[in-house]
């Protein structure tokens, strides 16, 4: 396996979702690849770190404004 | 909201508000309006557009609720509705006409042309440490918004909403083999954006042995 080719499947190797036997030969190449390993750990801290940020907090004046007006708007279209 | 609406699935607040109960209609909209205000919010990084998405996107909720036939989750069918209207402020500010998603394709959406890692190097602390550091937002906020947005809106339903393959690709009306090639694209132009920042210059690789230049 080649460096391009680990890096189209790297999505499949990151999600879990490679075939067993293609992450066989994905092991084989990074136990002897460092670069293409630490391409692996970076891409995995990447994801984590936008996963586990702060979630942006809705507004709490937009927010009552918001269930005023679908409230109003479910009246009006269901009469 | 009573306690007992809170602990019901989703599937069953919609029968109730299809059956006429607003009641059950807020739970769900409780229960899912921050994630569509964050999808909209970090697409636009606008809180006033982020507001107008977000409403924009539960008023069309009230509206087409008897249309939503519950293929898809229905925290998936909100996330489709504010991504196209993301989408859609996004072009306005770009003068452009409202293009789809699948019409935006471009050649260069194959595999064969995915860019190869420039900057390689271990990070300097672990995301664990990173998340403790007050300017680490700004810094994720600021290269999400140097991606593409058809890039963007990708990684953002897939890594940051947690939808799988198949759910980000019904939202945007997309194949799931373009869905994943912008995945891909995101992933690694994330990688290539924070790692430059977040990388240990001292621990900088070279261009990898096995690559073919």
């Amino acid at each position: 396996m080649k460096c391009q080719e680990l890096l189209a499947m790297l999505n499949e190797y990151v999600d879990g979702t490679v075939d067993p036997a293609i992450c066989e030969q994905f092991e084989k190449h990074l136990a002897d690849c460092n670069p293409c390993q630490v391409v692996v750990d970076n891409i995995r801290q990447t994801i984590t770190l936008y996963k586990d940020g702060k979630p942006c907090e809705i507004p709490a004046a937009f927010r009552d404004r918001l269930h005023l007006l679908l409230r109003q708007r479910w009246r009006e279209t269901r009469g | 909201m009573n306690d007992r609406a809170a602990e019901q699935p989703d599937e069953e607040l919609v029968r109730q508000a299809k059956a006429g109960n607003l009641d059950s209609f807020e739970t769900l909209v409780t229960r899912h309006e921050q994630r569509v205000y964050s999808l909209a919010l970090r697409m636009l990084r606008h809180e006033r557009d982020a507001e107008d998405v977000t409403q924009q996107t539960l008023l069309s909720a009230v509206e087409h609720l008897h249309q939503f036939r519950g293929e898809a989750g229905f925290a998936t069918w909100l996330l489709r509705i504010a991504s196209h209207a993301a989408l859609k402020v996004i072009r306005k500010r770009k003068g452009l006409a409202t293009v789809s998603l699948e019409e935006a394709t471009e050649p260069s959406d194959t595999l064969e042309q995915v860019p190869h890692p420039e900057y390689i190097a271990d990070w300097r602390q672990s995301p664990d440490e990173l998340v403790h550091r007050n300017e680490i937002q700004r810094l994720l906020d600021d290269a999400l918004d140097r991606l593409d947005e058809k890039h963007r809106v990708v990684f953002l339903l897939r890594d940051v909403e947690g939808l799988s393959v198949a759910e980000t690709a019904q939202a945007l009306d997309l194949s799931e083999a373009n869905v994943k090639v912008r995945l891909l694209r995101a992933r690694l132009q994330l990688r290539e954006l924070l790692t430059r920042t977040l990388g240990d210059p001292a621990a900088r690789l070279t261009r990898s042995p096995h690559s073919p230049r």
